[in-house]
């Protein structure tokens, strides 16, 4: 079952009385990285869950592919993940029970997909014992593991401090190379400009913008993203008018 | 005072020397609430742990009437037991009247709601924690149900350990059922029952301390063993 395109048509949440997202649409397709900014509160957090299928919308649609239920090859990591009580390997083991294929080949994917985050000599450790890094290093190797056509990311390096937020971010890299679709948020305009293809600008409720990266940084065709460049930047940055 | 302190003392020479009228009442009570315990969590740990796993219209009100359940004292459930095994009762063909096994069925009515409450709520604390984590591992409903006891594990161990105090200290259950019959069906609570009643205090207090100390041996040990393991998966 094909993921992409995801239709998010005419979606407001959680109420068409008071919304935080009102009468929204946006398709997901292609490939590389989309990156979601917008102010804190903006709604990107609730925005990805829509699409994740994990919230349905109060007003409007989303559809995958054409499909009214979320397909099985979507993977959302947290802003904060949650793991099982239990080793990093078994939290993995975990993750690839539903998985199609015999359990030989799975033990190898854990263990491909554990050395590729660097977590492999923790494999036995507890991963409620692990660091804000690398937490989401095994959050990023639990949905790699199933290989999704989709995965979103609700600000992963948010807390993490710049060495974290470096690996993270190669990681993200990787996944994108394997062909893996990315929508991530972030409130990092570095961020943003570093990884993504294309920026998705929430204000209001709405998509205010969407716009190839490069352009979005040279030239903001929103005042909402103009206004917001402004803020997060210092006073000798200035926007070509 | 005199005469407490003389029948603590010959308590002691009894549990010391491990009498064989001593000896072969706690060898029944550590089977009947063995089995109970066996029977209970069998019972106990499904239902509560899909109670704690699922949401359902409904699913409040089976949760307070569980909860109620476990209010429900032991002598209640002891004449409930009676009734359904007594000759006349639906259950009479058994013979299980003042036989262990209807005795075992009593404490499985009592350590049954126990385990499931206790499970029910420690597997719905990680439900919801890992609602949407499991939902996006694609997890079918019994993987997320193993997933979600796997996760308890610990806190489950203490209740199946808590399950067996509540057999092993009732009374009133197993004395109705069972009808406290000397060699036959006589366990250390309603031993302890009887024997104080006739004055005998020295069986009583050496039964008592025997009980005691197989319950806090238990706690002790499933504490231990609980902080242990979860130092060792948790960090
Ligand atoms: N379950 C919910 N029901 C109603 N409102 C919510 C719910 N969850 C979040 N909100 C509100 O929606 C707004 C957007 O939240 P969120 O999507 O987390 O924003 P962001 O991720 O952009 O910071 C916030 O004002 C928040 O209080
Ligand atoms: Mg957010």
């Amino acid at each position: 079952m094909a993921v992409l395109p995801v239709d998010v048509q005419g979606v407001s949440w959680p109420s068409e009385a008071q919304p935080v997202l009102r009468n929204l649409t946006w398709r997901i397709a292609g490939d590389g990285i989309t990156a979601i900014l917008g102010e804190n509160g903006a709604g990107k957090s609730s925005l990805l869950r829509l699409v994740a299928g994990l919230m349905r919308p109060a007003g409007g649609t989303v559809t995958w592919g054409g499909a009214t239920t979320p397909p099985a090859a979507i993977r959302w990591v947290a802003q904060q993940p949650q793991f099982l009580r239990a080793s990093v390997a078994t939290n993995l083991w975990f993750a690839a029970l539903p998985l199609p294929g015999r359990w030989s080949a799975k033990r190898k994917r854990i263990a491909a997909v554990l050395e590729r985050v660097g977590l492999a000599e923790r494999a036995n450790e507890p991963a409620l014992r692990l660091s804000g890094g690398e937490r989401q290093r095994l959050a990023l190797a639990r949905a790699w593991l199933a290989q999704p056509e989709l995965l979103l990311l609700d600000e992963p390096t948010a807390n993490l401090d710049p060495g974290a937020t470096a690996a993270v971010e190669r990681l993200i890299q990787e996944m994108r190379s394997s062909g893996i679709r990315i929508v991530m948020t972030t409130h990092h305009l570095a961020q943003a400009a570093r990884l993504s293809d294309e920026v998705v600008f929430l204000a209001d409720g709405e998509i205010a913008e969407q716009t190839p990266t490069r352009q979005f940084f040279a030239a903001p065709k929103s005042v909402a993203a103009r206004r917001f460049i402004r803020s997060e930047t210092p006073w000798w940055f200035r926007l070509p008018e | 005072m005199n005469h407490a302190l003389e029948a603590l003392s010959q308590a002691l020479t009894l549990v010391v020397r491990w009498d064989e009228t001593l000896a072969s009442i706690v060898r029944l009570s550590l089977e009947v609430s063995g089995s109970a315990l066996f029977f209970g969590a069998l019972l106990g740990l499904p239902l509560g742990a899909v109670l704690g796993a699922t949401q359902f219209r409904g699913r409040g009100l089976v949760v307070a009437l569980l909860q109620s359940l476990l209010g429900v004292p032991s002598v209640v459930v002891g004449v409930v037991v009676f009734l359904l095994l007594s000759r006349a009762g639906p259950l009479g063909f058994l013979g299980w009247l003042y036989d262990p096994a209807g005795m075992v069925v009593a404490q499985t009515l009592l350590v049954a709601p126990l385990v499931a409450a206790i499970t029910r709520q420690v597997v719905e604390g990680a439900r919801e924690r890992l609602a949407e984590e499991l939902t996006m591992m694609r997890l079918g409903f019994a993987e997320r149900l193993f997933a979600l006891i796997y996760d308890c594990r610990f806190s489950l161990l203490l209740a199946l350990f808590s399950g067996f105090a509540r057999a092993a200290s009732e009374v009133g259950a197993v004395m109705i059922v069972g009808g406290n019959i000397e060699g036959m069906t006589r366990v250390m609570t309603t031993a302890i029952a009887l024997e104080t009643a006739k004055g005998d205090l020295t069986l009583a207090l050496a039964l008592g301390i025997v009980l005691v100390g197989i319950v806090a041996t238990i706690h002790l040990v499933a504490s231990g063993l609980e902080a242990l393991a979860r130092r060792r998966a948790e960090g």
